[in-house]
This record gives structure tokens, C-alpha cells and sequence, in this order.
């Protein structure tokens, strides 16, 4: 275990001394004091690596990141998973926009929300198929652009004034699927997406995640798993291919 | 898609298939080249007939067929003519029989203005003398990235200031972004070999990087886009500069589109796209919405590579190009790079390409001119693309300003593409924008990247021959050097905002 007390530290040292500390073999990393330092976790292949983060990390934590599992014990920015590759991440709290932008394999799961543009662009080929579970709801845009992946919604505090997820949901899906617990409007849907009922496949898939997102969280299982579950998928892979012919 | 010529819609073809029947000795060869569809044998009538609304004028058969019995030429349109709607009557009633905006692919093509051949270069003569290069050594090499303030030296001599990465060039061209999936793995492969035995640099496109293609690291550079293909450490670590790319001058403001005819399965796990699916770039990256979310990519790329790699921003030449380029510098991109409106892709709406964007000889001009007033034009390089077509169109663009060109229709001209325009089909003739591996087996890399290397080398001739014309023997001494321009018949705003004289002053 190795601590770095990374109080007025600026992210470009303080990310220096995290790989320094990763090429030294220590692989158990505590970070203190941690507030709004950008880019923690970039780009970090080892996948022995664990970074406990206590504060709030800055924007892009976790990006490009490739195997290593960072736990962040408050809530965290913007950016995170931003294009990763595999790994894992943990939020205990809420988190800011674009989540898991582009994002190519492992986990994350977040307690609470999500903002805007959550899960744009995901992808998936064979064994790199990565999953977010939110614990929460999802602001508006989310989802945008999947091409793989799985995104999990679980909305455990939505109420009338706290949708589950806001509006143009899946816009320009055309992969992966985005399971929602609860029921959702047609109203917030792309059109070219289909609301469908889950597999017993997906049921298997969903458990599998649900139980992992409670034992992290330490929330009871069965209470997250007395609602039924839909499935948000595109309509077809193609969903644009309709507006374009060949010229000149 | 629905584009089958039926009784419903006819548009009169674009091009007639002229055989001469007596030469032609039935050996059917066009028959198989024909990747169209436009080219039959009649077994009964034991004769070679072609269906010429088909026919893309792409010239594969003239040129493969043993006896030159085959002559492609450009039909005239029937339409009488009319100078307000002529090229607009055919496009128009596509649109109306199928309902799609027609999807096009190279450079604009339409007759706007060509600077370059505005421009000419100077030679010295009596008052100081023009160079031999086949005697004395001309310096093409070149330097690309951050450019420090100052320099200092220690005590000893050695450097004391820090230096931000830089890549080396041996000459100043480099092939610009054509994406894997736009391209053949051949086409690929060709381009990678000949940058590495020129000493030069080969863009991989927003499509990612095929495995086998990492033998290539030294001589690449890996692209960014908003779709983010094939974006991984190892991708990252292969190249040596990474680039973003913000927008394309063939297609400004819109994402990538790479059609799923040519999204197969080779292209399907580079990319991690469902087979058969339209593979989208998304216009803009979704988490770059301001000058700050892109400080923060370029940031993050910076940290995910530790510092130890240029990185280049690549914009399209639109109207404000010099204030953002400014923006792009402050950002802290090391060197940018300006796609002119004339520039190439693989597939882009008509509409777009042949309406939106400014030349790139006048976004050249104005971003240098814009940085070196700002104090600020020492810490990036600058990259121009966009129609280079030939060694005096680099020689120009160097002299407008620019550290280094890039060119992609140019090089696959030398591969053997013929500038057909159905690129977004993936049926290329050629063999070169396709992904069917049929087709893709009709460039042989050894010969194509042999071409490109001629293409290099010949230019590189050129170059020199015209610097020691003009007295000059280092393309640090052209960079930027306008007073070497004099302008043939442009305006006098033209001829400011270029920042060059008329000839004859």
C-alpha cells in the first residue's frame, strides 16, 4: 500500500508520481486530498494497479485507461472512462457529462446519476464488451450513437420530478443494448429505437451485474431486482442508411 | 441501396463505351474487371456489350485491355443547354426518385478558383546567385512540433532548454489521413512501406489501425477522430504524433461516414462496428464542445503518452480559420493542421463537399499571418492539405507559411486510382477504396509503394531544382519567405489577404 497525499498538487505532478510509483511496483495506491486534478488513471495499462481516490477527481479520470481499477470514494467530474479499454471503475456518488464516451471494454458503476451525453459512441467486438450499471438516472443524450456494450440503468431514485432517463435517449443507436428497470415513454426514445422485452440471456447478464453493482454499494439485491426490466435496442444496424444514395 | 435503374427514373448515362469490334478478340478481360456491372458477354452473339448507365467512368477496361479496342469517353448531356442548371438537372431528379441526398466521393470538383496557378515563384539572377542542386546539398529535412520561446545553453555548450517532442521529416510531404475501411489493406500497406524507405510519415485515418500494420511504428501518425476507432494504448503508442481531428476539408462541420458496404469483417474488428453497419464519426466529438474540452483532449492524449509525442489538431479551412487556429495554438496543440475545401474523402454528401470550406492557399495564408502577429506562431507547426497536386503547389504552400503538406488524392493517383468518384461504392475498380478482397488484390504493394517512392523522390527533385532557382537551399529559409511569390491576375484583396505582391512589383 502506498500513500501520495496529492493536496495542491497539480494533475501533471501528481500523475508523474502515480506512474513513478507504478514503474517502483507499488500497485496498491491511496490517493488524499484529491480535488479536481485532471486525468488521474490515464492511460495506465497495468492491470494489477488499484487507486483508491479519496475527494473528488477532476475531468477525464480514467481515460484511455487500460486495466487497472480506480475507486473513487466521493463523487466524481466529467469525462471518466473517456475511449478506456479495460479496467475498472468505481464512483461512490454522482458524476458530471459524458460518461464512458466511446468506451471499449471493462466496467464502470456509479451509486448515484449521471449527467448529459452518458455512454455516447460505446463499442464492443467479441471478448471487449464493456458495461456501465448507474445506480441512479441519466440526464438527456445518453446513449447516443451505441454501437456495443451494455449500458444498465437501475434509477433506484427516480420519482415525478426525476425521470429515469431525459430526453432523445439512444439517438443513433445502431448496436449494444441499454437496459432500463422500470418503464419508460416513447416520448424520450429516438424513433428508430425499439423498447423489447429482456432475454433470459439478458436476465443472466443483468443479475450477474446488479449483484456486483450491490456488493460494491452494500444495496439490498432484491429490492433493486423487485422491478422488471426493458430493453432498449436499434431498430437496425443501419439506422441512416435510408437518406444517402450514391452520386455524383 | 435503391438505386437500380428502372422504367420509374432515368437519368441519361455519363459515359459512352466506344468498342472497336474487329480489335476486340473476345478475351473477355473487361468482362471480369468490370466492377460495376457494366460490362457483359453474349454468349450467342459472341460479343463484349456494356450497360452504360452503369458505366463510372473509372477507365479500368481501356486500360487492361490487350488490344486497345476500348475507348471510355464523357457523354454530353442531352439536356439543351442551359448555363444556370447545367450539372443540377441529373442530381435533381435523383433526389426525387429515391428520396437520399446523392453521397460523393474525392475532392470538390467544381471550377472554383485555383490559387496556386495564380502564383509564381522568383529566380535569382545577377544580384545573387541561383544554386546548383546537382552540386551542392539542399536541405529538405524538416522538423515538426512545439518550437521553443528561446534556447539556452549551458556553461559547456549543451542545451540547457527543455525541447517538447518533434517528429523528423527527410522531406516536407507527408500522406495525409485515408482511413483503413476508406482504403484497402493493400492501399495501406503500400503507403506505410514507402513512408518508412522515404523518411517520411503516412496518417492512418480515423479508422484504427489494422494489427499487422503496427510494423509500421516510426513512420505514422495515429489518428483521433470522434468515433474514436481503434483508439487504444497500443494504437496510441504506435504512432509518433497523435492526431485529432476536429474536421475535414472535403466535409466541414460533418462527422466521418464510411458506409457499410465497406464495413466487412477485417474492417468490423478494427473498428469494433457490427458487420455491415454505417460506421459514423459523430460531428463534433461529443465531449468536445469549446475551446477548453479540446485543451482537455489534447491533454489527456498528452498524459496518456507521458509527454512524449507531438499533438496535432486538424481542422478544416472554413471562415474563421485564423482565429481558430489561435484558439487551437493557445490550446496547446504542438502543430496544427488545415484541410482546405478542395481535399479528398471516401464518401461525403455532395451538398457539403462541394459548398462548404474556404482554398486552403488563402486559410494558409491568414493563419501564419494571424499567428505571427499574435506573437505565438513559433509554437506550432503547421500542416497544409487540400489539393496539393503537384511539387510547385508545396513549394507555394511553404513559401505561404506552412512547415509541411500533406497529400492523399495525389498519392493514390500514383497507386493507379483514376479519380472516378465511387469511392463510397467500395467497388473501386482499382482495387484501392474497396474492401472486398476480390478487388483489394489488384494493388500489389510492392509495385504501388514503389510508385509512391518515385512520386516522392521526383518531387523532392523538383523542390530543390526550384529553391536553387530561387537561391535558396534550405526549406527553412522558403518557410514563410512570401516576398519569393508574385501574383498573376488576382485582386488586390486577394493579393493582400495572401500577403504577396503582383507581378512586376
Amino acid at each position: 500500500m502506498h500513500e501520495i497525499n496529492a493536496t495542491d498538487v497539480h494533475y501533471k505532478e501528481l500523475n508523474e508520481e502515480i506512474r513513478e510509483s507504478i514503474r517502483n511496483n507499488e500497485h496498491d495506491l491511496i490517493l488524499d486530498g484529491v480535488c479536481g486534478q485532471y486525468y488521474i488513471g490515464c492511460g495506465i495499462s497495468n492491470s494489477n494497479v488499484k487507486i483508491t481516490i479519496n475527494g473528488v477527481p477532476g475531468n477525464d479520470l480514467g481515460a484511455f485507461m487500460n486495466g487497472p481499477v480506480i475507486n473513487v470514494m466521493n463523487n466524481a467530474q466529467d469525462g471518466i472512462g473517456n475511449t478506456m479499454n479495460g479496467g475498472k471503475i468505481v464512483i461512490h456518488g454522482s458524476v458530471g457529462d459524458v460518461l464512458a464516451y466511446s468506451m471499449r471494454g471493462g466496467s464502470i458503476f456509479v451509486k448515484e446519476n449521471v449527467g448529459y451525453r452518458a455512454c455516447i459512441h460505446m463499442k464492443a467486438y467479441k471478448e471487449m464488451n464493456p458495461t456501465v450499471v448507474i445506480g441512479g438516472c441519466a440526464g438527456a443524450f445518453a446513449g447516443e450513437y451505441m454501437a456495443g456494450g451494455t449500458m444498465i440503468l437501475l434509477g433506484l431514485n427516480k420519482s415525478e420530478t426525476r425521470p429515469i432517463a431525459g430526453v432523445y435517449l439512444a439517438t443513433g443507436m445502431h448496436g449494444g443494448s441499454i437496459f432500463i428497470r422500470g418503464k419508460i415513454s416513447h416520448d424520450i426514445l429516438w424513433e428508430k429505437a425499439e423498447i423489447e422485452a429482456v432475454t433470459n440471456e439478458d436476465y443472466t447478464n443483468i443479475k450477474n451485474n446488479v449483484k456486483e453493482f450491490c456488493n460494491i454499494f452494500k444495496i439490498d439485491y432484491n429490492r433493486v431486482m423487485d422491478e422488471e426490466f426493458v430493453k432498449v435496442v436499434p431498430e437496425s444496424s443501419r439506422p441512416y442508411g435510408n437518406l444517402y444514395i450514391p452520386g455524383p | 441501396m435503391k438505386w437500380m435503374k428502372n422504367a420509374k427514373t432515368y437519368t441519361p448515362p455519363d459515359f459512352a463505351v466506344i468498342r472497336d469490334d474487329e480489335r476486340c478478340i473476345r478475351c473477355k478481360a473487361c468482362v471480369e474487371q468490370c466492377s460495376f456491372d457494366a460490362t457483359f458477354y453474349d454468349e450467342d452473339l459472341d460479343k463484349v456489350w456494356n450497360w452504360e448507365a452503369k458505366c463510372v467512368g473509372c477507365d479500368r477496361c481501356a486500360a487492361i485491355c490487350p488490344v486497345e479496342a476500348i475507348t471510355i469517353k464523357k457523354r454530353e448531356t442531352p439536356y439543351r443547354y442551359n448555363y444556370s442548371w447545367y450539372g443540377h438537372i441529373d442530381g435533381l431528379k435523383k433526389r426525387a426518385a429515391f428520396g437520399g441526398t446523392p453521397v460523393v466521393s474525392m475532392g470538390n470538383d467544381k471550377p472554383y478558383p485555383v490559387y496556386w496557378d495564380h502564383m509564381l515563384l522568383n529566380a535569382s539572377q545577377v544580384t545573387n546567385p541561383s544554386i546548383d542542386p546537382l552540386r551542392e546539398p539542399m536541405e529538405l529535412k524538416t522538423f515538426l512540433g512545439r518550437k521553443p520561446d528561446f534556447v539556452e545553453f549551458k556553461k559547456d555548450g549543451s542545451l540547457k532548454t527543455k525541447l517538447t517532442p518533434q517528429i523528423e521529416l527527410n522531406i516536407p510531404i507527408m500522406f495525409s489521413a485515408m482511413s483503413y475501411g476508406a482504403l484497402s489493406y493493400n492501399v495501406i500497406e503500400s503507403l506505410g512501406k514507402a513512408a518508412q524507405e522515404v523518411g517520411t510519415f503516412y496518417n492512418s485515418g480515423e479508422g484504427g489501425l489494422n494489427k499487422d500494420h503496427y510494423k509500421f511504428k516510426g513512420n505514422v501518425i495515429v489518428q483521433v477522430a470522434s468515433g474514436r476507432f481503434g483508439v487504444h494504448k497500443p494504437y496510441l503508442d504506435v504512432g509518433s504524433a497523435i492526431e485529432i481531428k476536429i474536421g475535414q476539408g472535403a466535409k466541414p462541420g460533418i462527422g466521418g461516414h464510411l458506409p457499410g458496404e465497406k464495413v466487412s469483417q477485417t474492417i468490423s474488428e478494427t473498428r469494433m462496428m457490427p458487420e455491415g453497419s454505417d460506421a459514423i464519426s459523430p460531428a463534433p466529438h461529443h465531449d468536445v464542445y469549446s475551446i477548453e474540452d479540446l485543451r482537455q483532449l489534447i491533454y489527456a492524449l498528452k498524459e496518456a503518452t507521458e509527454y512524449t509525442k507531438p499533438i496535432i489538431v486538424k481542422i478544416a479551412a472554413v471562415h474563421n480559420v485564423a482565429a481558430i487556429a489561435s484558439g487551437v495554438v493557445r490550446a496547446g496543440a504542438d502543430i496544427i493542421s488545415i484541410d482546405g475545401f478542395k481535399g479528398g474523402t471516401g464518401a461525403s454528401p455532395q451538398i457539403v463537399r462541394d459548398n462548404i470550406g474556404i482554398p486552403i492557399e488563402l486559410a494558409l495564408a491568414v493563419v501564419d499571418e494571424r499567428l505571427r502577429q499574435e506573437g505565438i506562431r513559433q509554437q506550432v507547426s503547421i500542416i497544409a492539405g487540400g489539393g496539393i497536386r503537384c511539387s510547385t503547389d508545396v513549394v507555394k504552400a511553404i513559401a505561404l507559411g506552412a512547415d509541411a503538406v500533406y497529400i492523399g488524392t495525389a498519392a493514390l493517383l500514383a497507386i493507379g486510382c483514376t479519380m472516378c468518384q465511387q469511392c463510397h461504392t467500395g467497388k473501386c475498380a482499382w482495387g484501392i477504396s474497396t474492401q472486398d478482397p476480390h478487388l483489394s488484390k489488384r494493388v500489389n504493394p510492392d509495385i504501388a509503394s514503389e510508385k509512391l517512392i518515385n512520386l516522392l523522390n521526383v518531387w523532392a527533385l523538383e523542390i530543390k531544382e526550384v529553391m536553387g532557382a530561387m537561391g535558396i537551399n534550405s526549406i527553412e529559409s522558403l518557410k514563410g519567405n512570401r516576398l519569393n511569390l508574385r501574383a498573376v491576375g488576382l485582386s488586390e484583396k486577394d493579393m493582400e489577404i495572401l500577403g504577396i505582391l503582383p507581378a512586376g512589383e
